[in-house]
């Protein structure tokens, strides 16, 4: 089980990027989701963090998404940066 | 002995012009964001306490959002423009009138104006400068426009018209573009907008890698089209990628040689160094954008003011559209039958209007549509676009960074274009080569109450605008 241990974020403020903060937690998942194109893509944008925090078996994380339009790769990069960076030690 | 026109106020405009209850007023939007003219009469027109009128704008702005007070006190209870800016789109879209907007084209609004379908009681003028007997233009002043396209008519048409200005010249003007004979009322004021919000210091191209690849790609469909020859005519937006692409063109013309008739459009210092260049023998006019073209205007012959009515009124005995060859127009959607939103964005709010482009998409040889096939995650390509502004068989070319789109009516240009090496796809494909990269948007919801008609060349209405949820 991947373990974050640090606050950490991962992306930049731009159009078309995402900027995603993990932090440590103690009970689960807790995501809070903002997006330019919620109404569009917003579960699309759900399934893809979960899916990376299950593909790097985080259980336990405060994932924090603001999205100004990014691609669903550019999504997954920035939330995998984020998950990795803050298990660093 | 002399005609005496000039008075005190706005207040004494307004008295002595005669408004009522129920009456319709016009405004002008060469001060475009930076316009002060506006707001003033609707605040002094409002503090009278005059209720029920049709506001008659052929764009409104941002700068324009004390209007929606004005709607909900009940002063305005119709709107009628040809452009919205998002602020005050999204509180229309939001309910805050009974009426629907009505949205019109560049060429619709003066040729209705003119032929009695929505006749003007009172048009307030906005005068970069004016002499006391209401000669006036854009072309001179501290607040200076350029061209005064969009006065014109209303200033010749309205039953009463209104000039005010901040610079009262004596009398009579140098270089007047509306005549005193259509002018009722002067008033000066310190300040009729913000010269930072009216023209743009420079225009710059624009530097994004897409936009620049889209723009050398609708360059070289016109070097193909055949159209590219002696006497070729010319309107580009001065927005995003298709300013781009009028470069792109000047240097293709350049190389060939080729001797254009005329270039219209928003002017922008690019297309007056086209003309000073040789590609264009004229320039025609209707709004001017930086300062550069304005200095154009004042100083070269070539370089005409026209009205909207000779722009593109569709009723007209005949206007500069219908004799274009080609125009570069940008998109917020298209869809896959070639109707293009620019009225709309994705979640349905408004944020544009057609100005000219229904006007010049019809009047052209030839079309293009200059847009990314995604903006953010937006797919740019749809089923079906939110708001219908342009009608699919007046669009001929879709411009992408993904590849270029013909509309099958074009068989022949289709050809051409294949034969010189373009980049052809279907815009299906197109459509499904976005939505690999950005995934298919869900649809979007939207109320059931009509909160603007979307009114085109012909008088009919193409599209209804729904409230957002």
């Amino acid at each position: 089980m991947a373990e974050i241990i640090k606050m950490a974020t991962a992306g930049t403020d731009e159009k078309s990027d995402v900027v995603v903060t993990v932090e440590p937690c103690e009970n689960g998942l807790q995501l809070q989701i903002k997006s330019v194109v919620m109404n569009q893509f917003g579960p699309a944008i759900e399934a893809s963090v979960r899916k990376v925090l299950e593909d790097l078996g985080v259980k336990n994380a405060i994932v924090t998404v603001a999205d100004r339009g990014a691609l669903d790769c550019v999504l997954r990069a920035r939330v995998e940066t984020a998950i990795l960076r803050g298990m660093e030690g | 002995m002399r005609d005496k026109k000039l008075v005190a106020s706005i207040r004494d405009a307004i008295i002595s012009a005669g408004l009522k209850d129920g009456m319709t007023i016009s405004f002008h939007h060469h001060m475009r964001n930076g316009d002060y003219v506006l707001n003033m009469v609707m605040d002094e027109i409002a503090a009278m306490g005059f209720k029920d009128l049709t506001l008659n704008a052929t764009a409104l702005f941002d700068i324009h959002m004390p209007l929606i007070d004005h709607i909900k006190n009940g002063v305005v209870t119709t709107l009628m423009t040809n452009y919205m800016s998002a602020g005050l789109g999204k509180q229309i879209c939001a309910g805050v009138m009974e009426n629907p907007v009505q949205f019109r084209t560049h060429g619709t609004r003066p040729d209705d104006i003119i032929h009695g379908r929505t006749p003007i009681d009172i048009a307030f003028v906005a005068a970069p400068q004016s002499d006391d007997m209401g000669n006036c233009t854009g072309k001179y002043g501290k607040s200076a426009c350029g061209s005064f396209g969009y006065a014109i008519v209303d200033a010749q048409y309205a039953k009463k018209t209104v000039v005010i200005t901040d610079e009262l010249v004596e009398y009579p003007m140098v270089g007047f573009t509306v005549p005193e004979v259509y002018v009722d009322y002067v008033v000066v004021v310190d300040a009729i907008g913000d010269p930072n919000g009216i023209v743009s210091g420079t225009t710059r191209i624009t530097r994004d890698p897409v936009g620049l690849v889209m723009a050398q790609t609708a360059a070289k469909v016109v070097e193909h089209s055949g159209l590219l020859v002696d006497g070729f005519s010319f309107q580009t937006g001065a927005g995003g990628a298709t300013l781009a692409g009028a470069k792109y063109l000047k240097d293709i013309m350049l190389a060939k040689g080729i001797k254009g008739s005329y270039v219209m459009g928003g002017i922008t210092k690019y297309l007056v160094e086209m003309l000073q260049a040789g590609c264009f023998k004229t320039i025609l006019d209707g709004q001017t954008f930086d300062l550069d073209s304005i200095d154009s205007l004042r100083n070269d012959p070539r370089h005409q003011e026209v009205s909207l009515y000779h722009y593109a009124g569709p009723n007209a005995p005949s206007c500069i559209v219908n004799s274009l060859d080609t125009i570069f127009a940008g998109a917020t959607e298209v869809d896959v039958d070639f109707n293009v939103n620019v009225h709309t964005d994705s979640n349905g709010i408004i944020m544009g209007g057609s100005g000219g482009h229904s006007d010049i998409c019809a009047g052209a040889k030839m079309a293009v549509i200059i847009t990314p096939m995604f903006r953010n995650r937006l797919p740019m390509i749809r089923d079906r676009v939110t708001t219908i502004t342009t009608p699919g068989k007046d669009i001929d070319v879709l411009v992408t960074q993904g590849g270029v789109a013909v509309n099958p009516k074009n068989v022949e240009l289709k050809a051409r274009l294949q034969a010189a090496g373009l980049p052809i796809v279907d815009i299906h494909e197109l459509q499904a080569k976005a939505e690999r990269m950005t995934g298919k948007p869900q649809p979007i919801r939207h109320g059931d109450k009509v909160v603007a008609e979307v009114i085109y060349r012909d008088g009919s209405i193409i599209d209804r605008i729904y409230n957002t949820l």
